[in-house]
């Protein structure tokens, strides 16, 4: 192991300055070292500071930061000690950077191909035409489609898997050493991941070359790293090889994020309900036959992109449905159809047998109170302009026409329900943490005190140890409350951690409904199978012991792979 | 970052020299506006000086005008008509203009399509144009000058209000509130109007010194306030004689024009930021 490494971080130190002229260390004191054709991976929640670790490595800090003190040695010599134009000419050609979001980074109005040589110009290492068959070259090693004629379509024409190689492309051209990683397939779907994985793994080991890899999934890092440190509080918890960091943990956060990713054993919340229904009652919400889409409708009262045909589905009372699919398959459009936010041009939605009408809007108060709506991104669901106490206090004004004293205590309980500390409640959403934010969401619609809740992927947003705690907390609200939750995720192990029944969704349609016991083997449909399979695992052989048909899955299904 | 003063930090808000120079030329604007005519050394309809175009003395300290007036006290006057009627359309103008713009993007569909093409159609008259049609029709007395001024810059505030709240409706939140049920004055008041208050505030300042520009160019065409009374624009008409003489009477309004409208542009582009780092 006395390898000589390629690049070394040496108590490293990040500090920042706040609005208030507040020093803030973000860093502290970090060493790492990455030797040739090694792979780390940089692990931990948001705010752990590893995607400000990884950035150091070229030298550079985001706006406001500032590096402090310590030393980045690349073959020995110190990155930041360097003028910024030595630096400059490292960037690409020594060191190279995949973003999280490829959407972001590509210019949409030029043509992928100039984008991707670009870097190749810019140091002027070969005449263009050699980069263009290289990045040919590239294109073809990630299982790109169409490597050759790929690079002419702008970026909005490729999807968001194919985007983010395209992305590996561009660092690659300037032959780097080392390549960052950053997040590189958080915002993909499941099935997409896999290839993009395998793509990035495939490269990185022919040309034998170090790699940095953040991210904060353990299963997806799993795959790919030959060590794993895992960061907390701008601090290294621990540091080893891959296998010893899964199945040899030392450190108690290690364990804690293990621990919140192994699936959650399911114990079905009312088993003594499903047997005493036997004066059977009509489902607490169904919905027959919903035909839904955006854009004008034509003269047969048909939208103009449909979105959803023909979905039919119930919920039992005190039982869960959830929802599965890849994005675009319309499983918040179905959810924006139960909850009146988008009016169906077919189907019905009952509630307790009763049909509601299309729009929020007509349907009387009584029917809006017991089903209620919890959206995936807090930040937007929380009106940033008013603080949690008038959040909260608003639908208890406006279901059960509470004010004053006996209104405020009911503000208390339920920040006590969801395990916020009272005194939260002065202040405003962009003043909470992103679990914090999710907990008062789900404070507001428990105001209502409805029969149902839909959760629209309100885990997805959130880092695992906080959205372990999340369904912990949901489970708990429904034991006491009796609710029953129609959740929607692209997440398998969540959903089996606390569905009852599974229904999987594809284009729209209805592809199979599952029984929780059935999950995941008892999958019949080869879709279902597919996305249950594509599910990565904490085991560091998964990946490699995938058969290959799994990974070339979405050539055949394109829209699978468009990223939300 | 450097030069950047700490300004009221009790209140948790960030101001820099600029902005704080700003706010205090606009301060002591609009306090003259108010106390102005009790602190002018001379009655400014008094002819004080035999002399017109006189130099800056000891006596008249801008000078005379060219009746040999204390231009002095005729400006601290006039800031009460530029300012009030400046402040009474501009008002006006975003009110009208914020109310239906909210309503337009919490309604949409045709209701939206008509008063955005209404309005576009009223924007797409010379602003002097029809400033000179209407004084020329109605004659010229405060209200007219307020509610055309108002009327002119009204499309303007609808147009960037509107767009402001477009973004906000397609929110998470006001979907929530819809699935809650709530009426749509609701979700304007309490949902959009929060959030959209700042922009609209900056944009309330804009359009102020936009206004306070016109009014001064049609009292300039002697189609503002009427003598004997004078703005600052009919102070720089009445004046305009002296400028072969280099009198201050000319000079001195439009530096008071100037300087009002500067300073609401720099207090505008240097808003206190609130700050956010509480801890």
């Amino acid at each position: 192991m006395m390898r000589q490494p390629l690049i070394e971080i040496r108590d490293l130190e990040v500090e920042a300055r706040t609005d208030a002229g507040r020093t803030i260390r973000i860093i502290k004191g970090i060493s790492l070292s990455v030797a040739p054709g090694e792979i780390l991976a940089l692990i931990g929640e948001s705010g752990s500071g590893k995607t400000t670790t990884a950035l150091t490595l070229m030298g550079y800090t985001r706006p406001g930061c500032a590096i402090t003190g310590g030393a980045v040695l690349l073959d020995g010599r110190d990155i930041l000690t360097m003028s910024e134009q030595e630096r400059r000419r490292l960037r690409g050609t020594e060191i190279a950077y995949v973003p999280q979001s490829a959407a972001a980074a590509f210019n949409p109005a030029r043509r992928l191909i100039d984008q991707v040589v670009e870097v190749a110009d810019i140091h002027k290492l070969m005449p263009r035409d050699e980069a263009r068959s290289r990045a040919m070259a590239l294109f073809r090693t990630l299982a790109l489609p169409d490597p050759d004629r790929i690079g002419e379509r702008y970026p909005h024409q490729v999807s968001g898997g194919q985007l983010q190689r395209l992305a590996a492309a561009m660092a690659l051209i300037g032959g780097p050493r080392l390549m960052i990683f950053d997040e590189p397939t958080t915002a993909l779907d499941v099935t997409t991941q896999i290839e993009v994985l395998r793509a990035f793994k495939d490269v990185l080991r022919q040309d034998a070359m170090a790699g940095v890899y953040v991210s904060h999934d353990l299963a997806v890092v799993a795959q790919i790293a030959d060590r794993i440190a895992v960061l907390k509080d701008g601090a290294v918890q621990e540091e080893g090889l891959t296998e010893d960091i899964l199945y040899r943990p030392s450190h108690a956060y290690t364990r804690e994020l293990l621990a919140a990713f192994e699936p959650v054993a399911y114990a079905a919340t009312t088993p003594a309900a499903a047997a005493k229904t036997t004066p059977r009652r009509p489902p607490v919400l169904e919905v027959k036959g919903i035909l839904a889409g955006y854009g004008p409708r034509d003269r047969a009262g048909l939208p103009g992109k449909t979105v959803l045909l023909d979905v039919s589905c119930q919920v039992e009372r005190g039982r869960n449905l959830g929802i599965i699919g890849e994005s675009g398959s319309g499983k918040s459009t179905l959810a924006r159809v139960m909850a009146g936010l988008l009016s169906p041009a077919r189907g019905q939605v009952l509630l307790d047998g009763r049909e509601l009408e299309p729009l929020a809007a007509n349907r009387r108060k009584e029917e809006l109170r017991r089903m209620q709506i919890v959206f995936q991104l807090a930040d937007t669901a929380l009106n940033p302009a008013r603080s949690v106490d008038d959040i909260l206090s608003r639908p208890l004004t406006f279901y059960h026409g509470m004010s004053g004293a006996a209104r405020e205590t009911r503000v208390r309980d339920l920040l006590d329900m969801v395990k916020l500390p009272v005194a939260l409640r002065h202040r405003m959403p962009g003043e909470l943490s992103g679990g914090q934010k999710q907990r008062v969401n789900l404070a507001r619609a428990l105001a209502a005190e409805p029969d149902v809740i839909l959760c629209d992927e309100i885990t997805s947003a959130l880092d695992t140890v906080v959205a372990a705690a999340i369904l912990e907390l949901l489970k708990e609200l429904q034991r006491e409350l009796r609710l029953s939750y129609v959740f929607i995720s692209h997440d398998l192990s969540t959903v089996q951690a606390i569905c009852d029944d599974v229904m999987v969704m594809r284009h729209g349609e209805r592809v199979e409904l599952l029984a929780n016991a059935a999950l995941p083997h008892g999958a019949r449909h080869p879709y279902s199978r597919l996305l249950f399979a594509s599910v990565p695992r904490l085991d560091p052989g998964w990946l490699d012991s995938l058969p290959i048909e799994i990974t070339q899955a979405d050539r055949d299904n394109p829209i699978s792979e468009t990223s939300s | 970052m450097t030069n950047q003063i700490r300004g009221t930090s009790r209140f948790g808000l960030r101001m820099n020299a600029v902005g704080i120079a700003a706010l205090l030329i606009m301060l002591f604007w609009a306090i003259m506006a108010l106390i102005g005519p009790m602190l002018a050394p001379h009655p400014p309809g008094d002819i004080i000086d035999f002399d017109y175009f006189g130099p800056i003395s000891a006596e008249l300290w801008l000078g005379s005008d060219y009746l040999g007036r204390d231009i002095f006290s005729r400006i601290l006057l006039g800031a009460r008509y530029t300012v009030g009627i400046s402040l009474g359309a501009v008002c006006i103008a975003c009110f009208s203009g914020v109310v239906l713009g909210m309503t337009a993007a919490a309604i949409g569909g045709w209701f939206d399509s008509a008063l955005s093409r209404f309005l576009d159609a009223l924007n797409s008259i010379p602003s002097k144009l029809f400033g000179l049609v209407v004084v020329a029709a109605v004659g010229s007395s405060i209200p007219v000058l307020v509610i055309l001024l108002a009327v002119i810059y009204t499309p303007g505030a609808y147009r960037f209000a509107r767009a402001l709240s477009v973004n906000a409706n397609a929110m998470d939140y006001i979907a929530v509130a819809r699935a809650r049920g709530e009426r749509t004055l609701y979700i304007i008041v309490q949902e959009i109007l929060p959030n959209i208050t700042g922009p609209v505030l900056a944009d309330l300042g804009l359009r102020f010194v936009f206004i306070v520009l016109l009014l001064s160019g049609l009292s300039f065409l002697g189609l503002g306030v009427q003598p004997p009374e004078a703005d600052w624009g009919s102070l720089v008409r009445e004046n305009l004689g002296g400028l072969p003489f280099a009198a201050p009477a000319v000079i001195a309004p439009c530096f008071a024009i100037a300087s009002l409208t500067i300073s609401v542009n720099l207090l505008i582009d240097n808003l206190p930021v609130r700050i956010r780092d509480r801890s």
